[in-house]
């Protein structure tokens, strides 16, 4: 079975049942995709799925063959970091990093569909990734500031 | 000007403010510098004890109990065993043989690492698999068999000592009730003197419910005990690496030299990685028996049923005071629920933690409170969730009795509070309870939260809306916190005492590296302890490597928890600092050929006093103490220094919160809609961090006051056990923080820093419960305030959730 992950092809034999998050994570060895819950509530294992933010760990890795799985390794590009991953750093939007890469996927999702979100729609989007550090504003401020600087994308 | 007086005059100054300015670029020393360990985050770069692969590990899963309690009559692990994939199947009677079926707890009480006789709480770990992957460890687990004989559990803590209550710790001898400790403090006598005298007395059960720090990161560990050296590392998540060596050196009788505990990266701890779980136990044996690392983690369900919870607290509180609303005096009557196994987490000569901060932030003459603690089939632990060893129910206590006398009285609470703050004068205050409170200007904080919630129009909006018919509310908890332990002859864990060690090399190139003991879980040391060092030194923070979590890299301490890695670690970061500054002069001296006694320093450079140009800056002086130059006598030649910082007292920060709430009057829905928060953690090292360690702790509060229990049922089946049961605060149930600060400097701590960890998590549960009682004119309803209790309040009153 073969799922493309940011670009590369992983092609592995697995058990119909094994569960995207762990072919991402133990397969594939991208360990930036987290577990937290089994249950959806979480968030930690958002990856994008052809574009989409989806729970991987409520995903059967089967499901995910033949289409483009986008996770937090594959947000940089040639070294220039996505407009989300600027703004959360810039607006300290992250304390243990244990959300962070399900909670900027679904920022990227969320800009991609939306590129100008008010504040609710903000906090909507988010609702579905939990945080027990920062208490979201500046998870918030975070998204606001990459949908302010799209076009200025910083390479540190 | 003496450095008392510079300190008095400081504190006479009280700096306001409300929160400013973008995160600059990169400050010298404090500010709002952007975080070092940002980087590796943003990128999924981040190393989490389960991201570790190491060749040929194995994975462990754990059995559990489904009663609460029952007696074991057999197991039965050969269908288990004989599944092609596992490697070894562990049960409490395989433990016993190597006497480590049971293990200490931080409370010196006992704990089964897995159940031998019997089972005493849901949840509890029975046996342990070990497999060539984790689906396999899991399928195993179900191949077990075991034979329950079910008892009657103990649930309702209030029955726990009733003369027929199940005995649930058989397991002791001696023990012929569950009964843990009786502790008290205070003044009995005098305080029920006061009592008798009082004009006006308000008395309030209240329940501050069970509850779990959950952090997203579950709890978990990699045991790789290599053969050939005989030598366990143990990569795991915790907040006290060092603590942890010596007790598995203790429990386990492997020599201390020959374990390394590593903490990487941890997705947040909030006091649930302070203790030893028996996954971890059983991983090393695993490791032991197969000759492979072995991998356990928790899933999220073991995690909420079986770890560490916190609060548990049945409180009958009450205030005497005058009619005119004076206070004089409290009490306290508390039966603490502390699960099967007493795994409480703070100083051994605690049992109830700091509770006896219970008189807040008030004057008054006198106080007593008695404490019981009692076993429950319930999981163990006991002080968790950052709550600075129980300081978050002493401040629930006070903050909601004061609310109870303002509503008896007839007052305004912020009035009622700014008349019996304690005033700036009286500092150092010694407590009834004998706490010595090291600084504070109270009145000026409350008025700075008073003053951005725009108190006294809130309370002209709340009459119009009620008009209406609508139910807004405003909450105040004004909070005195007591963290920073020790000093090491008061604190201990396990008689290890709670002082910190830290050790800074500043390399030939002047460049430097600094050890510390403590652990971080998100807090940001990486970035605020090089900020110490950049400030006392110099160096700029980019040039500052900070080590951390790692037994073998660092100096003995013993960990992060309780706020104490400001208040105790960063005060060791400076004084480690300032011995090098010295060291520094006497090297800069010789290489100017001038007594060190004319130089002054500035920050980066000793130059000579009246000659600003003939200096050395910190790098030179680093290059030539490793270099040829000619020391002075007694001078080594590096720039090197290490010390173990001892508290000489804990710090007290403080703060002023004010919640305001919209409640649904039709469904009981309750809305946040502002929160303001101004917190005097002393001296501010990093504005930045310390706004987001508040945030976090205000969504707990918001999480605790409206949403989180960890419930049970009478046959004790846990009712929180997943994040679809145990409701946790997400981006909508929490407003836009609205922070503001005062800084009133430790006079004890050497750069006046108090810790912020856990203010929040302790300051705000009163202040949202406080608001939607005053939106629905209640006197007092227990927490969760959920919708429904909440309309039960309104609709005839509401019982304490169990």
């Amino acid at each position: 079975m073969t799922i493309n992950i940011n670009g590369t092809d992983y092609c592995r034999n697995i058990e119909p049942r094994r569960l995207l998050v762990h072919f991402i994570r133990d397969d594939a060895g991208l360990t930036g995709t987290h577990w937290g819950c089994d249950t959806s509530n979480c968030g930690v294992c958002t990856v994008l799925m052809d574009g989409q933010a989806i729970k991987s760990c409520t995903t059967l890795a089967v499901m995910a063959e033949g289409h483009d799985v986008t996770t937090v390794e594959g947000l940089e590009v040639d070294g220039v970091l996505d407009p989300v991953q600027q703004g959360f750093t810039n607006e300290h939007g992250l304390q243990c990093g244990f959300c962070t890469p399900g909670m900027m996927l679904t920022a990227r999702a969320l800009l991609d569909d939306n590129p100008h979100p008010t504040e609710a729609e903000i906090r909507e989007g988010i609702s579905g990734n939990l945080c027990r550090c920062t208490g979201y504003l500046n998870v918030v401020k975070a998204i606001q500031w990459a949908a302010a600087h799209p076009f200025e994308i910083a390479g540190g | 000007m003496t450095a008392v007086q510079e300190q008095q005059e400081q504190q006479q100054h009280t700096v306001t403010g409300p929160e400013e300015g973008p995160n600059e670029g990169r400050p010298l020393g404090y500010g709002r510098l952007k975080r070092k360990e940002d980087g590796r985050f943003i990128r999924g770069r981040g190393l989490f004890v389960d991201d570790l692969h190491l060749p040929g590990m194995l994975y462990g899963s754990v059995l559990r109990s489904p009663y609460a309690h029952a007696r074991i009559t057999w197991i039965d692990t050969s269908a288990a065993q004989a599944h092609p994939k596992v490697r070894a199947v562990i049960t409490g009677a395989d433990l016993e043989t190597m006497g480590l079926a049971w293990m200490p707890t931080i409370s010196n009480d006992t704990q089964a690492v897995l159940a031998t006789d019997k089972v005493r709480f849901q949840g509890q770990e029975v046996a342990f698999v070990i497999a060539e992957d984790h689906y396999a460890a899991r399928d195993a687990i179900e191949l077990i068999n075991v034979e329950y004989e079910p008892l009657t559990p103990v649930i309702d803590a209030r029955t726990a000592l009733h003369p027929d209550a199940p005995v649930i710790r058989t397991d002791k001898p001696g023990q012929d009730d569950n009964f843990v400790f009786e502790w008290e403090a205070g003044n009995k006598l005098a305080t029920d003197a006061a009592f008798a005298k009082a004009d006006v007395v308000v008395k309030q059960y209240m329940l501050y419910p069970r509850v779990h720090p959950a952090p997203l990161e579950t709890c978990g560990c990699v045991a790789d005990m290599e053969p050939g050296t005989q030598k366990l590392t143990m990569w795991t998540t915790t907040q006290a690496p060092h603590a942890h060596r010596t007790l598995y050196a203790l429990v386990g009788g492997l020599p201390e030299h020959k374990i390394r505990v590593v903490a990487p990266d941890i997705g947040g701890g909030f006091g649930n990685k302070v203790g030893i779980y028996p996954g971890y136990v059983c991983a090393i044996v695993g490791s032991i028996l197969t000759k492979r690392p072995v991998k356990w983690m928790e899933d999220r369900s073991e995690n909420l049923m079986s770890t560490s919870f916190a609060r548990d607290y049945h409180m009958v509180g009450e205030i005497a005071a005058t009619k005119e609303g004076l206070i004089r005096a409290v009490r306290a009557e508390v039966l603490a629920d502390h699960g099967a196994f007493n795994g409480t987490a703070q100083p051994s000569k605690y049992p109830a933690g700091f509770f006896h901060i219970f008189t807040g932030s008030y004057d008054m003459s006198a106080a007593y409170c008695h404490v019981t603690g009692v076993y429950t089939n319930k999981a163990p632990g006991g002080v968790a969730y950052s709550c600075s060893f129980r300081v978050t129910e002493a401040v629930y206590l006070i903050e909601r009795l004061v609310d109870c006398l303002a509503h008896e009285l007839g007052m305004d609470p912020a009035e009622l509070r700014l008349m019996n703050l304690l005033r700036p004068e009286q500092f150092p205050y010694t407590s009834p309870t004998g706490w010595v409170y090291d600084s504070g200007n109270y009145p000026a904080t409350l008025e700075v939260a008073m003053n951005i919630a725009g108190y006294e129009e809130l309370r002209l909006e709340q009459i119009e809306k009620r008009s209406r018919g609508e139910a807004m509310g405003i909450g105040i908890s004004f909070f005195t916190e007591v963290v920073g332990a020790g000093p090491r002859e008061h604190m201990d864990i396990m008689g290890l005492g709670m002082a910190d060690g830290c050790e800074l090399r500043v390399h030939p190139t002047g460049k430097a590296v600094v050890r510390l003991s403590v652990e971080t879980q998100g807090q940001g040391h990486e970035t605020t302890f090089a900020q110490i060092v950049a400030e006392e030194l110099g160096i700029p923070t980019e040039d500052i490597d900070v080590v951390h979590g790692d037994t073998d890299q660092t100096p003995f301490g013993l960990g992060t928890y309780g706020s104490r890695s400001t208040a105790v670690s960063g005060a060791a970061c400076a004084v480690v600092s300032r011995k090098i500054r010295d060291k520094a002069r006497l090297i800069a001296g010789a290489m100017l050929e001038v007594a060190p006694n004319d130089l002054e320093w500035e920050k980066g450079r000793w130059f000579v006093k009246g000659d600003p140009t003939q200096g050395r800056t910190i790098s030179e002086i680093a290059f030539a103490a490793f270099g040829s130059l000619h020391l002075p006598d007694g001078v080594e030649g590096h720039l090197d220094a290490e010390c173990v910082y001892n508290p000489p007292n804990l710090t007290f920060p403080y703060g002023a919160y004010i919640c305001v709430v919209d409640v649904d009057t039709g469904t009981g829905v309750v809305k946040v809609r502002r929160f303001i928060a101004v917190d005097d953690c002393g001296t501010r090292i990093n504005p930045m961090i310390i706004e987001g360690q508040v945030h976090g702790g205000l969504a707990d509060g918001i999480g605790m006051a409206l949403m989180e229990m960890i419930a049970f049922d009478d046959e004790g089946n846990c009712l929180g056990g997943s994040f679809m049961d145990y409701l946790i605060p997400t981006s909508v149930e929490c407003p836009a923080w609205e922070l503001g600060y005062t800084v009133t400097p430790s006079p004890h701590h050497p750069f006046g820093a108090k810790g912020i960890g856990e203010s929040a998590t302790v300051g705000s549960p009163p202040a949202v419960v406080n608001a939607v009682l005053d939106a629905i004119g209640v006197r007092h309803a227990d927490m969760p305030l959920t919708p429904s209790r909440v309309w039960h309040a309104m609709n005839g009153g509401v019982e304490p959730p169990q």
